[in-house]
C-alpha cells in the first residue's frame, strides 16, 4: 500500500483508486463482480473478516448456543469487535444483520425470492406510497444473471409468480413440506416450493447441501449461497482488491462537492485516508445512511447526499410474525434448510381486504434439540419440574412454524438518525432506529396471522401461538436513501447515483422505494448489477 | 462458546445455581435422563455462561431473595417453592437462567440418547431429508395466473 501525506492531516494516505466500495456484503460483492471487467482499480473496504468454514456453528457441538453467542443475528448481543451496536430501543423490531464478507448473507435463510413486477407500481396500482423510476422488466435479465452467479433452487411453473428458471432442483419437500401441502390443498391454497440459495446439487464446485440444519447461522459445507463463496471468488480472480478489518468513518469531498475518498480505520486501528475517483456504498439500509450523516461537513451540513433530507427516513423492516403449532406426526425437526415452501395466496392487494398490499407465508421446520427448549421454556410452554421431560417429548420434531413475511410501506418517521451517545469501537456515532407500525401492516399481520393459524390448523396442529410484540427481525434492511428522479424527494437517481454528489453511488438495500412482501436479497443483487452496468455503460461521461 | 466467566460466579452463587438447576430440569428414571445438576452437564452450563452471566448471576440474588436467606438452607419443599417462585416469573434475565441450562441440557450425549438423536455436530455427516410427495403439486400446477402483470411484461 502506497502512502502519501494526504494535505492537511497528519493521516497516512492510500494510493489512489478508480472505484472504492464500502461494505463486503451482497450488494458490494455483485457489484466488484461486474465492475471488475472494466480493468479499473477496484478496492472493496469491509469493516469483518472472512469466516472460514470451520469457524460455523454447525462444526461443534455447541451449534445451537453459538446462535445466542458469536453467530446471534443482533449486532449487539453478538458484540464481535467488528461489529457496530445499533440503538434498536425505540423499535418493536430489533436489528439483525452480520458484518464481515458476505455481510448479511453469511447469516441470512437463503430464502430468495424475487419482488414481483407489481412491487415497482405501488402507487399506479394500489395509490399508496410511490413508484420506482425503474421496473421488474428492466431488472429481469440481471436477476437471471444473479441467479447464474449464486445458484438457486426451485421449481419453475409458479402460477403466482414471474416466469423465471431456477438453476437448480428444488429442495425436498421432507416430512414438514408434505404436512403443508397437504393442508394448503385442502384449503384450495397456493403453495410452491420457494426459491432457495442453497446448493440442491453441486454448483460452480461448491458440494451440494446435506441438511446441516437451519441455514441461518451459517454453512459449514458451502452449500448455502453466500457473497463470500459466490461472488467474492470471482471478483477477487477478476483483481478486485478487499481489505477486511477496515471500517470507514466518512466520506470526504472536495471543493467541488465531489466525494474525495474516505477517511477509514485500517485493521490496527490506525486512521487513514483512502483516495477515490468514485465511492460506492454498499454498507445496507443502516450502515449507509449512518456514514452519509457522519460525513456531514459545512458544504453539507446535514450529511452527505441529504438535500432532500430523506437519508435515514423511509426505513422499511419487514414485520414477520411467526405463528407455531406442534402436530402428532413426527416431523424434519431442525435437521434441513428451515423453509422449502411458500404461499402467494395473499401475495397481490386485494379489494376485499381491509388493507392494501400483501404478504407472503413461508412455511418452516421446526428446531433442532436447545432451540426447541429454549424457545419453548421462554413461551411458557414447556415447564420446569417434573412435567419438563413428558411436555418436551411432544415438541421436539413436532412443531410448525409459518413466518409471516408484511410489506410495510415507506414513512418518514420511521428513520435511522445518529445515536447522541452511543458510539462503535472507534468512537464513531453509532445507528438509533426509531420505527412504528402503521395500521395497514397491523391489519395485514393480523390477517396473515390468522391466515397462517388457519392453514396449521388444517394440518392439524395444536397449541398455536403467535407473537404480535416480540417480532421475528429478518434483517431486512431497506429504504433509507431511496431512489427517484425527483432530488427533491430521493437520494440516488434511478441508477443508483446520488443527486448531490455525481461521483458517489449507493447499490444495497437503502435505494429501495417499496419493500415489497418478499426477502430482499435477490432483488437487491439484481439492482446493483443493474446500477454496475449502467455505470458501465456510462463511463465516459459518467459524473456529467 | 467457549467462554469461561467461572470465575465470576462465587462458590454461594455456584452452590445456589446448582440446586436451582435440579428444579429447573430434574433427572429422571422413567426418561433414562440426567438432571441438569449433574456434575457433567453443570460444569458444561458454568463454563458456557458468556453473554448470559450477568442475568443469570441477576436471577441467582432473586432467589436468594425468594428464599427469605441462603438458598441451600432450605429444606426440599421450601426450596422447590422458592425456585418455582423464581421460574414463574417472567423476563429477559429469567429467559438468560434458562438459556443457560438449556444449551447445555440439550447437548449432553446421555440426553441426546434417550431423544433417540445422535450425539454429533450436524457437520460432517448432515441429515438425509424425505423427498416428499411432489404429486401434491397437481392441485397447484396449471392454475390461472395469479401475480399482477404490469408493464407490459408478458404483453
Ligand atoms: C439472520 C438474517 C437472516 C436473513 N435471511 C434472509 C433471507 O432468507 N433472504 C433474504 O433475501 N435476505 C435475508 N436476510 C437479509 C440479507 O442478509 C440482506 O438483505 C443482505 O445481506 C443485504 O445486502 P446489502 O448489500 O444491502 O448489505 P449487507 O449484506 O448487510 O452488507 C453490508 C456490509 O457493509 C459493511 N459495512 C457497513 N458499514 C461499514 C463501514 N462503515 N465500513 C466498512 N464496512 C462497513 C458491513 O460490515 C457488511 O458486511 C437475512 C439477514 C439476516 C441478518
Amino acid at each position: 500500500m502506497a502512502v502519501d501525506a494526504h494535505p492537511g492531516t497528519a493521516r497516512p494516505s492510500d494510493a489512489i483508486v478508480d472505484v472504492l466500495i464500502i461494505g463486503a456484503g451482497a450488494s458490494g460483492a455483485a457489484v466488484a463482480w461486474s465492475l471488475a471487467d472494466t480493468r479499473m482499480k477496484i478496492l472493496c473496504l469491509e469493516q469483518g473478516d472472512w469466516i472460514r468454514p470451520t469457524d460455523f456453528p454447525s462444526n461443534g457441538r455447541d451449534w445451537e448456543a453459538r446462535r445466542y453467542a458469536d453467530f446471534d443475528i443482533s449486532p449487539n448481543r453478538r458484540a464481535r469487535d467488528t461489529d457496530y451496536p445499533v440503538n434498536d430501543d425505540n423499535s418493536l423490531m430489533k436489528i439483525a444483520n452480520f458484518n464481515g464478507v458476505g455481510g448479511g448473507t453469511v447469516l441470512y435463510t437463503a430464502h430468495y425470492p424475487r419482488m414481483h413486477p407489481s412491487d415497482f407500481r405501488v402507487r399506479s396500482l394500489d395509490g399508496v406510497a410511490d413508484d420506482w423510476p425503474i421496473d421488474y422488466w428492466t431488472l429481469e435479465p440481471y436477476f437471471a444473471e444473479n441467479d447464474r452467479m449464486t445458484g438457486v433452487a426451485g421449481l419453475a411453473g409458479d402460477p403466482a409468480y414471474p416466469p423465471h428458471q431456477p438453476t437448480l432442483p428444488a429442495v425436498p419437500l421432507g416430512r414438514t413440506g408434505t404436512l403443508y401441502a397437504r393442508a394448503a390443498n385442502k384449503l384450495g391454497w397456493h403453495w410452491w416450493p420457494s426459491d432457495i440459495a442453497v446448493a440442491t446439487s453441486e454448483v460452480d464446485g461448491r458440494a451440494k447441501c446435506i441438511n446441516l440444519g437451519h441455514c441461518t447461522p451459517g454453512c459449514a459445507q458451502g452449500a448455502k449461497a453466500s457473497v463470500d463463496i459466490t461472488y467474492w471468488p470471482a471478483a477477487l480472480r477478476a483483481g478486485v482488491e478487499l481489505r477486511t478489518r477496515c471500517r470507514v468513518r466518512e466520506i470526504t469531498t472536495d471543493d467541488r462537492g465531489m466525494a474525495s475518498g474516505v477517511v477509514y480505520y485500517d485493521a490496527n486501528g490506525v486512521e487513514r485516508f483512502q483516495p477515490a475517483e468514485m465511492v460506492i456504498l454498499a454498507a445496507n439500509g443502516i450502515g449507509t445512511p449512518r456514514l452519509l450523516l457522519n460525513s456531514a461537513s459545512t458544504r453539507f451540513p446535514n450529511g452527505l447526499a441529504n438535500s432532500s433530507g430523506l437519508v435515514g427516513r423511509n426505513l422499511m423492516l419487514h414485520p414477520w410474525p411467526i405463528v407455531s403449532g406442534y402436530v402428532a406426526d413426527e416431523l424434519d425437526g431442525g435437521r434441513a434448510p428451515i423453509t422449502s415452501l411458500w404461499s402467494k395466496q395473499f401475495y397481490e392487494t386485494d379489494a376485499s381486504r381491509d388493507f392494501v398490499r400483501g404478504y407472503t407465508l413461508q412455511f418452516g421446520r421446526g428446531t433442532g434439540p436447545a432451540t426447541e427448549a429454549i424457545t419453548s421454556a421462554a413461551s411458557g410452554r414447556l415447564p420446569w419440574g417434573r412435567d419438563h421431560h413428558r411436555v418436551y417429548r411432544g415438541l421436539l420434531n413436532h412443531r410448525v412454524a409459518i413466518g409471516v413475511a408484511c410489506e410495510d410501506l415507506p414513512e418518514a418517521h420511521n428513520r435511522v438518525t445518529l445515536d447522541p451517545v452511543l458510539k462503535d469501537s472507534h468512537g464513531i456515532p453509532a445507528p438509533r432506529i426509531d420505527y412504528t407500525l402503521s395500521d395497514n401492516t397491523r391489519r395485514m399481520m393480523e390477517h396473515g396471522i390468522a391466515s397462517a393459524e388457519e392453514i396449521l390448523t388444517a394440518a392439524g396442529a395444536k397449541n398455536l401461538s403467535a407473537s404480535r410484540t416480540v417480532l421475528n427481525s429478518p434483517g431486512h434492511l431497506l429504504g433509507t436513501a431511496r431512489m427517484g428522479t425527483d432530488p427533491a424527494r430521493s437520494v440516488v437517481n434511478e441508477w443508483g447515483r446520488c443527486h448531490d454528489v455525481k461521483n458517489l453511488f449507493i447499490v444495497d438495500g437503502s435505494i429501495w422505494v417499496t419493500s415489497g412482501g418478499v426477502n430482499p436479497t435477490s432483488t437487491i443483487q439484481a439492482l446493483a448489477l443493474y446500477i454496475a452496468d449502467r455505470i458501465k455503460q456510462r463511463l465516459a461521461t459518467l459524473f456529467d | 462458546m467457549t467462554d469461561d466467566p467461572a470465575s465470576d460466579l462465587t462458590p454461594i452463587e455456584r452452590r445456589d445455581l446448582r440446586r436451582l438447576a435440579a428444579f429447573m430440569v430434574p433427572a429422571s428414571a422413567d426418561y433414562g435422563v440426567p438432571g441438569a445438576d449433574d456434575a457433567m452437564i453443570f460444569g458444561d452450563i458454568v463454563r458456557s455462561l458468556g453473554r448470559d452471566a450477568g442475568d443469570v448471576r441477576a436471577t441467582l440474588a432473586l432467589l436468594r431473595e425468594a428464599a427469605g436467606g441462603d438458598f441451600a438452607d432450605l429444606d426440599e419443599a421450601q426450596a422447590e417453592t422458592a425456585a418455582m417462585a423464581l421460574l414463574g416469573r417472567e423476563g429477559p434475565a429469567i429467559e438468560a437462567l434458562g438459556r443457560a441450562v438449556l444449551q447445555c441440557y440439550y447437548r449432553d450425549d446421555r440426553v441426546m440418547r434417550a431423544l433417540g438423536l445422535e450425539p454429533r455436530s450436524p457437520f460432517p455427516k448432515g441429515h438425509a431429508l424425505d423427498p416428499g410427495d411432489w404429486s401434491l403439486l397437481d392441485a397447484v400446477r396449471g392454475r390461472p395466473r395469479m401475480w399482477r402483470d404490469v408493464d407490459g411484461g408478458t404483453a
